[in-house]
C-alpha cells in the first residue's frame, strides 16, 4: 500500500487511509534502531496501548481529541479521525496577541478538565494541540499516564510552559498568564498546583533559588 | 577594529578542567592547554581541592599555552574566562585568574557562558551552521537550539547530569574515575554491535521539500548481552535520571553482572536521550544535530544519534575529542564572537554559579 505520510514526529510516523470512504489517519509508531530491539517493542507497543486508552477516557472528561476508530497492537497503529486544522505552535507565533491569550486560556481550562479527570497529558507541547473550528483538540497521549498525585499535574503544566519558553518567547507572559487563568477558572485546586510547579522550578538546574 | 587577527585568551574552570585556549579572529585555534583535577580513589569532586588545584596549576597551563600558540602575553587582545553555570569556587579560582591577568596585562575582560561556549566551539569545529544541540556532560543534560536571540532550551533534565548519573554509578560499583569510559568499556565487553550499515562520517541528507524522506535502512543491532529492565523516564523533552540511578544500583546489590548492568544502563539512558532529542528536532524543525559535552565522547551514544539521524534524513556532527570536555579555546572563541558583537568589557571578574544558557542574548548569530 503507498503510504503517503504527511507527518513524521519523533516516534511515529502519520500517513491518511480511506475507510468506509472516510478520510481516517494512521498513527504507527515505527520500530527505531538506534535503541535495543527489548526496549523498542516494549515503548511502542505500550504507548500504542496507553494513547489509544486515554484519547478515549480523555473524551469522557469533556476534552475534545480526535476518535479512535481501529487500534493494531501489533502493527503499533492507531486508526483515528484526521483533524483538519492549525497547530498551535503556528497559531501562538501568527495570531494576534488578543486571540493567542485567548486560545492558551483556553487551552489552559481544557487541561485543568484533563486533570480533574485523573489524565496526564505528559507531553504538552503546542505541537500536540490543533484548533479545529474554534475549538482545541489534544494529541499525542502516548506519554501520559493516569493519576491524580499534585506533582504530576505540575510537571505536566511544567512541560508546556518550557515549550511556550522556548517556542514563544516573545509572549511567553501573556500567553502563560492567559494558560494560568484558564486552569483556576476550572480547577478548584490549582493554588495547589501552581505552588509545586514553583517548587519544582527550583529544584531544577541553574534555576534561581532564594 | 583588527577582527580578524584580535587574539582572545579564553580561561575555563567550572568543574575538574582548569584550561587556557587561545584562538584567533577567524576561528583558528591555536592553543588548547589543560590540567584535570582527579579526585581520590572512590571520590567525587570536592569543589574546594578542585579550586585548589586549578589556582595551583593556572600558571603552567598559561605558559603552556602561550608557547603552544608561539606568541609573547602582550600579543593577546582580549581575555575570555568562563563565569558559569559551574562550581563557585571553581568559578572563583579562574575568574580571580582572569581578572589579575587582565590588569596586569591591561587587556579587556570578556565573561562567556560555559553552556553557549560548548555549543560555539561545536559549531566551529564540526561546521555546523543551526543545529538542535545535545549537550551532555557531568552536571548538564540539555537540548538546545537558537531562536529569537537566545539558545532556547528545548528539553534537559530534570534531576541530575547524565554524567553524574554515570559517574555516581561507577563510584558506587567501585571502578575509578571517570566512570563514563569503564561503563562504556564494560558495556562493549557484553554486545556486538554491527552497525556496518552507517558511517561515522557526518551523514549528508538530501532532505525533500517535506523536510524528511523514505531513505531509511535500518542497520541491524545484534546483541549478546543480557539486558536487564531499567526505568525509562521521559517527559515530553525533559528526562529523569535518578530512578534508573537507583534502579542499575538495586540490581548489582541483587547480584546482577556488572558488564550487564553498565550494558543496560547505557542502552536506557542512551535511549532516552536520543528520543527526546529527535523530539525537539521533530517540534522545531531544523535538520542538523550536534553532540556535545564531556559524554559525547561515548562512541555508543554517536552511534544511536547517528542511526537516528540517518532515518530522518538529518545531519549528525560530533565535535572532536579534545573539545567536547571543557576546555579553554570554547571560552576564547565565545568571547571572540560576543566581543566583535559589542558585549562590553567588565573589570570585575563576577561569576554566576547557576548561569542558564537561555539567559544569554546571543548578539552575534543574526535572525
Amino acid at each position: 500500500m503507498d503510504k503517503k505520510i504527511i507527518a513524521r514526529g519523533a516516534e511515529a510516523i502519520l500517513y491518511k487511509e480511506k475507510i468506509d470512504g472516510q478520510e481516517a489517519l494512521v498513527k504507527e509508531r515505527i520500530r527505531k534502531s538506534y535503541r535495543l530491539p527489548q526496549i523498542d517493542s516494549e515503548l511502542r507497543l505500550q504507548r500504542t496501548r496507553r494513547e489509544a486508552r486515554l484519547l478515549s477516557e480523555a473524551r469522557r472528561c469533556g476534552i475534545l481529541t480526535p476518535k479512535v476508530f481501529s487500534v493494531d497492537e501489533k502493527g503499533c497503529k492507531i486508526v483515528m479521525e484526521f483533524i483538519k486544522g492549525k497547530m498551535l505552535k503556528v497559531l501562538f507565533n501568527e495570531a494576534s496577541e488578543k486571540e493567542a491569550a485567548d486560545i492558551a486560556k483556553e487551552t489552559g481550562g481544557q487541561i485543568a478538565l484533563l486533570h480533574l479527570g485523573g489524565i496526564i497529558h505528559g507531553d504538552l507541547t503546542t505541537s500536540n494541540m490543533i484548533l479545529s473550528e474554534g475549538k482545541i483538540y489534544f494529541v499525542d497521549f502516548g506519554l501520559g499516564e493516569v493519576s491524580q498525585r499534585i506533582e504530576d499535574f505540575a510537571t505536566d503544566l511544567s512541560v508546556l510552559k518550557e515549550a511556550i519558553k522556548s517556542t514563544h518567547f516573545r509572549r511567553l507572559d501573556v500567553l502563560w498568564k492567559s494558560v494560568e487563568k484558564g486552569y483556576k477558572s476550572s480547577n478548584p485546586n490549582a493554588e495547589a498546583v501552581f505552588r509545586r510547579m514553583e517548587a519544582i522550578e527550583k529544584r531544577g538546574r541553574y534555576s534561581k533559588r532564594d | 577594529m583588527k577582527n580578524k587577527s584580535m587574539i582572545c585568551l579564553g580561561i575555563e574552570s567550572t568543574a575538574h578542567t582548569f584550561g587556557i585556549g587561545i584562538v584567533n579572529g577567524s576561528g583558528k585555534i591555536l592553543a588548547n592547554a589543560k590540567d584535570i583535577y582527579k579526585p581520590n580513589e572512590g571520590y567525587g569532586i570536592i569543589p574546594m581541592e578542585a579550586a585548589k588545584h586549578h589556582s595551583a596549576v593556572a600558571c603552567d597551563v598559561l605558559k603552556k599555552a602561550l608557547d603552544e600558540a608561539k606568541i609573547k602575553p602582550e600579543d593577546v587582545d582580549i581575555i575570555a574566562y568562563s563565569a558559569g553555570p559551574g562550581l563557585p569556587p571553581c568559578l572563583r579560582a579562574g575568574a580571580k585568574f582572569a581578572e589579575t591577568l587582565s590588569a596586569r596585562l591591561e587587556k579587556e575582560l570578556i565573561p562567556a557562558n560555559h553552556c553557549v561556549a560548548h555549543i560555539e566551539i561545536g559549531k566551529l569545529l564540526a561546521r555546523a551552521k543551526d543545529p538542535v544541540t545535545l549537550y551532555v556532560s557531568g552536571g548538564n543534560t540539555q537540548i538546545i537550539a537558537f531562536a529569537e536571540g537566545r539558545y532556547r532550551i528545548f528539553g534537559e533534565t530534570l534531576d541530575v547530569g547524565i554524567g553524574n548519573a554515570l559517574d555516581q554509578f561507577a563510584r558506587d560499583a567501585g571502578l575509578d574515575f571517570p566512570g563514563g569510559p569503564k561503563i562504556e568499556q564494560l558495556a562493549n565487553a557484553r554486545k556486538i554491535g554491527d552497525f556496518s550499515t552507517c558511517t561515522r562520517t557526518s551523514f549528508a541528507a538530501t532532505p525533500k521539500t517535506s523536510g524528511f524522506c523514505a531513505c531509511q535502512k535500518p542497520s541491524v543491532f545484534v546483541q549478546s548481552g543480557k539486558y536487564i529492565r531499567l526505568p525509562y523516564t521521559v517527559k515530553g523533552m525533559d528526562l529523569s535520571f535518578s530512578g534508573i540511578l537507583a534502579e542499575a544500583l538495586r540490581q548489582l546489590k541483587k547480584g546482577a553482572k556488572l558488564e550487564d548492568v553498565c550494558f543496560s544502563l547505557q542502552e536506557t539512558a542512551f535511549a532516552m536521550l536520543v528520543e527526546v532529542t529527535e523530539r525537539a528536532v521533530a517540534h522545531i524543525g531544523k535538520n542538523e544535530i550536534l553532540l556535545t559535552g564531556g559524554v559525547a565522547a561515548n562512541k555508543r551514544l554517536q552511534e544511536m544519534l547517528e542511526i537516528m539521524c540517518k532515518e530522518r534524513c538529518a545531519k549528525f556532527f560530533t565535535v572532536p575529542r579534545d573539545y567536547t570536555g571543557d576546555n579553554g579555546a570554547q571560552i576564547a572563541w565565545t568571547g571572540i564572537l560576543a566581543y566583535k558583537s559589542g558585549e562590553k568589557s567588565v573589570n570585575k571578574a563576577e561569576t554566576n554559579s547557576r548561569w542558564r544558557t537561555d539567559e544569554v542574548d546571543v548578539k552575534w548569530i543574526k535572525k
